[in-house]
């Protein structure tokens, strides 16, 4: 049962279209999906590895702009995005893990926050390549209708999803770990430790980077404030893992299931609603009280806390 | 033929000299045991030879080539593994998974690694306790899995940073039995410890370390006998 999970899971999702369901809802599965693919890569380099990443609106933003200036200066489908994403990605990856890796703890996060915050300065004043902030518009999508949309996100998802476990259960999730739980033993027990780190970045930015190029080719419309947010992509992308379980395999699907729907319903409320955000904080801060490991992690906890309460 | 030879390294940490000109040699198969009192520079030494820190002067030579200046991970590749004095278990990870993670250094696949990990738990007593997530393994426990771990490294040389300290006598003499079992496999060992009776009983030779210089060298006997090295740990004989 347990093995045929992800199976049947993935099984349930990819029939979910042909229940004719409206444009809204699949608009919300899509960004459920799409949301749990970033977390999925944000937990390799964050949950596993531990390094704590505050910018991952970088690559988001990177693989965004490399299927949107193919299709504006190149003239290319920014279809093209996506497999050429990977190779863009990875470059900025390693530039900024070379900058941001050397430094530990709650400095790499600070590192990677400045990093988020340069890039999006930066595509908002390169105006001959970004077009800055006018943004770049498709002049017409591939689909109007979602369906297909739909697939290549869930497509992208049970990639990712099975990339992720098997180099969790590989040697390198083991050297990850390893890292996360004591750099100084790590690096001891023969673990190049600044190579491995390098990797975990680099594996997680592609996938980032992949969603980026996928969100480029489904909203048609980018511009730096949208794709290198810190708050709506880099910070929600760690929401998503936080809530659903860190270094878990279905916290980021749990939580992007929860991170979507919530600011969905959020947004529809009067007035309030403008302050999603605010919203977003204190659930993060009650999650981190009461369930650190997140609703995956911390299952059992959440289990018995509902006895409890239908007891009393 | 000296598996490791330290050539008159010193270690410096600004204006303080923590390891001055120290040169002393151990032999393949050999048990060396580095003594000396509080802050005589013993575990310093050993992050010297593990390559946590580069010496600021001299050399160490494993197995006649030159290691200082490399990494820890390059060292341990070599064949140098060690143990922290504070362990460092992988908090988060069962005893075997700790295990496991550093068997990943001489083999590919997990199933190979998983056999390793699961010969040298089994060698250091803890193959009960395998599942056990390993921040909440007693210190005794984790004392074997700081040996454990650094033994499916496959190592030749093995670092030994204060393994019996905290121990109770029954965990005591187990660990003798361990050390004494690792040398049978050839493993050379260089080791610090409190313990005189541990140290004077399991060592072919000891060097004693005090201020950060070398006071002595020599068997177990000779430094038992040696006044400098009893001036050191029990003061001088007028004032005792």
């Amino acid at each position: 049962m347990r093995k045929a999970l992800p199976l049947i899971i993935a099984g349930l999702l990819a029939v979910l279209p042909l229940l004719g369901l409206s444009s809204y809802w699949m608009h919300i599965l899509i960004l459920v999906i799409m949301w749990s693919v970033i977390g999925m890569a944000w937990n390799l380099l964050g949950g596993y590895c531990g390094q704590v990443s505050f910018g991952h609106a970088a690559f988001f933003g990177v693989g965004a702009y490399t299927a949107g200036i193919l299709y504006n200066k190149a003239h290319l489908s920014a279809w093209w995005g996506m497999p050429l994403s990977i190779v863009f990605v990875t470059i900025v990856a390693l530039i900024i893990g070379y900058i941001c890796l050397r430094l530990r703890g709650p400095f790499f996060a600070l590192g990677t926050l400045a990093i988020g915050v340069i890039l999006r300065v930066t595509a908002e004043n390169l105006t001959g390549i970004t077009e800055g902030d006018l943004g770049i518009m498709l002049q017409e999508r591939t689909w109007i209708d979602k369906t297909w949309y739909f697939y290549i996100v869930l497509a992208l998802a049970v990639v990712t999803f099975i990339a992720v476990k098997m180099i969790i259960e590989s040697k390198l999730g083991y050297y990850f770990v390893a890292i996360r739980e004591d750099q100084d033993a790590a690096e001891s027990l023969g673990i190049n430790t600044t190579l491995y780190k390098t990797v975990a970045l680099s594996l997680s930015a592609v996938f980032t980077g992949l969603a980026g190029a996928f969100y480029m080719n489904y909203m048609g419309y980018i511009d730096p404030k949208i794709v290198f947010a810190l708050h709506d992509i880099s910070i929600v992308t760690i929401m998503v893992v936080m809530v659903g379980g860190v270094a878990t395999y279905w916290g980021p699907f749990v939580g992007a299931i929860i991170m979507v729907f919530l600011a969905e319903i959020i947004r529809t409320i009067p007035k309030l609603g403008a302050a999603h955000h605010t919203f977003f904080g204190i659930l993060l801060i009650v999650i981190i009280i009461f369930l650190p490991n997140g609703i995956t992690g911390d299952v059992q906890k959440l289990k018995k806390f509902l006895r409890i309460g239908k007891a009393a | 033929m000296a598996m490791l030879e330290v050539k008159g390294v010193s270690r410096f940490f600004g204006g303080l000299a923590a390891l001055t000109d120290i040169s002393f040699g151990v032999e393949k198969g050999d048990i060396l045991g580095l003594i000396g009192p509080n802050g005589a520079g013993k575990t310093t030494m050993f992050n010297v030879v593990n390559g946590f820190y580069p010496p600021s002067k001299g050399e160490v030579y494993f197995k006649q080539k030159k290691i200082s200046g490399l990494k820890p991970h390059q060292i341990c590749k070599m064949g140098i593994a060690r143990t922290f004095q504070v362990v460092k278990p992988l908090q988060r990870m069962s005893v075997l998974d700790n295990v496991i993670a550093s068997a990943f250094l001489r083999v590919k696949t997990r199933t190979r690694a998983e056999e390793i990990a699961l010969d040298t738990i089994k060698f250091t007593g803890l193959l009960d306790d395998r599942d056990v997530i390993s921040k909440g393994l007693p210190l005794g426990k984790r004392k074997k899995l700081e040996i454990a771990r650094a033994l499916a490294t496959q190592p030749e040389m093995l670092l030994l940073d204060e393994s019996f300290a905290g121990l109770n006598p029954a965990e005591l003499d187990e660990s003798i039995g361990i050390i004494r079992r690792i040398k049978e496999r050839g493993i050379t060992i260089m080791i610090i410890e409190h313990h005189m009776k541990v140290i004077m009983a399991i060592s072919d030779r000891i060097v004693v370390l005090s201020y950060g210089q070398k006071l002595a060298e020599g068997t177990p006997k000779e430094i038992g006998n040696n006044p400098l090295v009893v001036e050191a740990y029990l003061g001088e004989a007028e004032s005792a």
